[in-house]
């Protein structure tokens, strides 16, 4: 049964052809999109009609590559937007919950904790039904109250960072949270008793620190919010995030520059995986 | 000494508690609020259960509910019966060198975006799909059949794309079970299944019911993959309350099956604590 438990022939054989059967499964919705982003077709489909990569650099009326593809460039860009505040604020945010559930005594610090991993267990679309209605709510009544109008309250781009802010946070605050229950609190009592104020021991001891739990968390929370779907979708204003517009190109019938996008989304977050990967093996 | 540390918690709580009730507390209760808000026969705004009555007297809402509910419960069992070999035979099956060669390899595919997944899907399933193409081609099928826009295809896309979050849990328990009490259970006699259910499986409680609880929840609260692999009479519960918002304007409609289908998830998540005797503090870290 394990390694060294000696096994039979059919549980060994059985096993290891689950194994494969199992990483067919995994890998082949992937390894078939990319491999379509290169099929010299109208069609993301078979039969092979030949390598091209017209569906990256193509340029002419009847293709056109995704480098020249505007409306699907500019959702790239707006989903690197948002994924970039997204992940600088809720790293922020989560390690100062990490210091906070880790470090400090307050009242009711149980019943807070549970409310900080509540976002884990709301569905995606309930959280960004209910800050859409609150927005709404709260434009209404600054508007009939003070006559003031503000964008951010209408669905749009800053309602979409705090859409995904909003449980992102809890993701990034386990994460860090994990890696400070390892800290050595004696290293900051030393700092301390040799001058150091609480801010300057935590500035130059703790988060030194938690510098690779603090890495590996921007990645995943600009990971997480450059693909979310079911946040944004209410959120969502004129500026399509990545996954919403591919999501309408998908649904309205599909050409190969999906594929050629995917291929890309394949590409870079493998290598953002890796990063991670890096930088979490070292702690 | 005392001061500076009241002052660091002044800092720490403040964006803290600015987050939890302006974005998660908030927001839920207005929701709530929108929910039993609606107008009367007179048009008069006024607060009233009809939202919530009408779920129950129109026999499409509550039938897709309990559906959601049915098929996400199935998810979650079909999810930990197919990742549960997979992540024994990466921490204990296959040998060290390769360990963390394989569980990177099992994981990589996850990092790529739920709608890129299903639309790998979707290009082999389909009428023009890939697998149809072979299947034709190697003569098994006259003409190419639709695979996608069923049940059995949604229950297998929402498989696919909540198995990380059941293998990962699955790999950290499995990784602290000590060797020698399989091996110990071998030399007393015991076989593969009385070791399989009072050793591994008590051992890996609180990663089963962790990973459940994720999948679970992001299986009911699935809006992508019911939508595009899902068929016509596939319906899910969050298509009906985008619904209500999007293509109908009711948001006090859509508010109500909103606050139901958060109940429903609390409910289900509470109860399969309460029957595996675990604390939701405990198996989210």
């Amino acid at each position: 049964m394990i390694r060294n438990v000696p096994q039979t022939r059919t549980y060994f054989f059985g096993f290891r052809l689950y194994m494969v059967v199992y990483f067919i499964f995994l890998f082949a919705p992937l390894a078939v999109t990319c491999v379509l982003a290169f099929n010299d077709s109208m069609f993301p489909s078979l039969p092979w009609k030949g390598f091209s990569l017209e569906w990256f650099f193509g340029h002419t009326l009847e293709r056109t590559g995704i480098f020249h593809d505007q409306i699907n460039l500019t959702s790239i860009w707006v989903s690197f937007k948002t994924a970039f505040f997204v992940s600088i604020l809720s790293t922020i945010v989560g390690t100062m919950a990490a210091f906070l559930f880790e470090q400090e005594d307050f009242p009711f610090k149980g019943a807070l904790f549970f409310l900080m991993i509540a976002p884990l267990v709301i569905p995606g679309v309930i959280l960004g039904i209910s800050i859409l209605l609150f927005s709404n709510t709260l434009g209404l009544f600054f508007e009939t109250q003070f006559n003031l109008d503000f964008g951010l309250f209408r669905p749009g781009f800053w309602l979409v960072v705090l859409g995904q802010f909003s449980f992102i946070t809890t993701i990034v605050t386990l994460v860090i949270s994990a890696r400070l229950k390892k800290f050595d609190p004696t290293i900051e009592e030393a700092a301390m008793n040799l001058g150091a104020t609480r801010f300057e021991t935590i500035f130059h001891i703790t988060l030194k620190f938690l510098r690779p739990a603090i890495i590996g968390a921007l990645a995943v929370s600009f990971l997480i919010s450059f693909e979310n779907f079911n946040t944004t979708l209410f959120l969502v204003g004129s500026e399509a995030t990545l996954p919403i517009n591919l999501y309408l190109q998908v649904r309205d019938g599909s050409t190969p520059v999906i594929n050629a996008i995917s291929f890309l989304i394949i590409f870079g977050t493998s290598i953002l995986a890796l990063v991670n990967l890096y930088f979490t093996k070292k702690e | 000494m005392k001061k500076s540390i009241r002052w660091g918690l002044v800092i720490f709580i403040t964006p803290v508690l600015l987050w939890l009730f302006l974005l998660i507390v908030l927001p839920q209760v207005d929701m709530f609020i929108m929910a039993i808000r609606g107008e009367n026969e007179l048009r008069e705004v006024g607060f009233t259960l009809s939202n919530f009555g009408l779920f129950f007297s129109e026999p499409i809402y509550w039938q897709t509910f309990a559906r959601t509910a049915v098929f996400a419960v199935m998810v979650t069992a079909l999810t930990f019966i197919i990742t549960m070999p997979v992540a024994f035979f990466i921490t204990k099956v296959v040998s060290t060198r390769f360990q963390g060669f394989l569980s990177l390899l099992i994981l990589m595919p996850f990092w790529v975006s739920e709608l890129v997944r299903v639309y790998g899907w979707m290009i082999l399933l389909r009428e023009s799909g890939v697998i149809n193409h072979f299947l034709v081609g190697l003569g098994i099928l006259d003409r190419p059949v639709e695979f996608l826009y069923n049940d059995i295809t949604m229950v297998m896309g929402l498989v696919y794309t909540s198995m990380l979050f059941m293998l990962v849990p699955l790999l950290s328990v499995l990784d602290s079970l000590d060797n020698s009490l399989i091996e110990a259970a071998y030399d007393l006699g015991a076989n593969v299944w009385t070791v399989f259910t009072r050793i591994i499986i008590p051992h890996c409680m609180p990663g089963i019911v962790s990973g459940s609880i994720v999948v679970f929840m992001l299986t009911l609260g699935n809006y992508l993959t019911p939508n595009l692999m899902g068929g016509k009479n596939s319906l899910w519960f969050t298509e009906q309350i985008y619904n209500q918002f999007i293509a109908s304007f009711n948001w006090n409609q859509g508010s109500a099956f909103g606050f139901l289908l958060l109940i429903l998830s609390s409910a289900i998540i509470w109860a399969g604590l309460k029957l595996t005797g675990q604390r939701l503090g405990k198996v989210v870290q």
